[in-house]
């Protein structure tokens, strides 16, 4: 027998907002052990950071522009370019890029 | 000088935009997957509006496709999306405590790896009205990228979508490179992190282990490790010794 669509996207959207919303709700208060506290600090940008690298060269159809652009990235990040402009002109770096190499 | 509502909200669309535009790239090779799995462009975009999960949406097309069990749906949906549970606890801390219940219960609707991302980049608590601005720009990139990726899943020229596809990680770097500037400790994690990942993408031993726990496992060694090696002196959010 086949399960009806929407039963299915039912249990996946469920499932999925209770993950995301439990530790939202259920943590009221301010956690004050260091350890946990720092833990917590380090989470967003380590888990940000194994996103990037390496899905980046995969994500392009070179991984030579996925490279160019993930330096083009860091480094206009660094110099404090909006999030807005980084991200914009790290696609233009593909597209010129995949111009030449594809 | 404290911003205005109108002000917080607008900045959150600002900041939207690029999420938006990279979601419209990767929602519309979701349609395809949708399609294949036998899905109308409605059914994928609702899923797409519920779900706002790029690898849990994938598995799930899966395994519709497959006719699969409700409770292998389950599963799987919880392991594809586990990190947004540790995402959820670090933004418990990154909001104030006097936050109301239904802003808590819409951040957590959008937490996704690119809204997660500029959430924590704020100065300060997170202001809900600029989460409500992110989302009102970045969920309908994602739903309708969706309904037009089952559509017409073929015509979106390749150069475009590859070009679009590093939107997401060009985000990413502007949220992590900032405070890599005044603190070592993230810098040094930063760089380990990199290197760990793509370790365990080229190690044949983590073959079998799919890409949404890996993300889990690294996140977690890695910052535990950094935790009781630097712990965070200061109360102050965002600030680093």
């Amino acid at each position: 027998m086949k399960h009806p669509v929407y039963l299915y996207i039912a249990f996946m959207a469920v499932t999925t907002y209770l993950i995301r919303v439990l530790p939202l709700t259920l943590i009221r208060k301010e956690i004050t052990n260091k350890t946990l506290r720092s833990f917590l600090f380090y989470v967003p940008y380590v888990t940000l950071a194994v996103m990037t690298f390496p899905s980046i060269l995969e994500a392009t159809q070179s991984p030579i522009s996925g490279l160019a652009a993930l330096l083009t990235a860091l480094a206009l990040a660094w110099f404090g370019r909006s999030l807005f402009q980084v991200s914009v002109l790290s696609c233009v770096v593909v597209f010129l890029l995949e111009l030449v190499l594809v | 000088m404290k911003e205005t509502k109108l002000q917080v909200y607008k900045r959150g669309i600002q900041d939207g935009i690029p999420i938006g535009l990279g979601y419209f790239a990767v929602a519309f090779t979701l349609g395809i997957a949708a399609k294949n799995a036998g899905m109308t462009a409605f059914q994928a975009m609702i899923t797409s509006a519920l779900l706002n999960a790029s690898a849990g949406e994938f598995v799930g097309f899966t395994l519709i496709a497959a006719n699969a069990s409700y409770l292998e749906m389950i599963v799987m949906e919880a392991v594809a999306n586990a990190r947004y549970l540790l995402m959820s606890c670090a933004l418990s801390q990154k909001i104030s405590k006097e936050t109301s219940i239904w802003n808590r219960l819409f951040i957590g609707f959008y937490v996704t790896d690119e809204i997660f991302g500029v959430e924590i980049a704020q100065d300060g608590y997170l202001n809900p009205i600029y989460t409500y601005g992110v989302a009102s720009m970045a969920a309908p990139g994602w739903a309708f990228g969706t309904f037009l990726g089952v559509l017409f899943g073929n015509i979106l020229p390749l150069r475009l979508s590859s070009a679009l596809s590093v939107a997401l990680y060009g985000m990413f770097a502007a949220v992590f490179i900032p405070p890599a500037k005044t603190n070592k400790v993230v810098a040094g994690l930063i760089g380990i992190s990199f290197l760990c990942s793509f370790i365990s993408q080229k190690l044949s031993c983590f073959a079998g282990i799919s890409s949404g726990i890996k993300i889990i496992l690294l996140t977690v060694v890695i910052s535990l490790g950094a935790a009781i090696l630097f712990p965070v002196d200061t109360k102050e959010k965002g600030e680093a010794s």
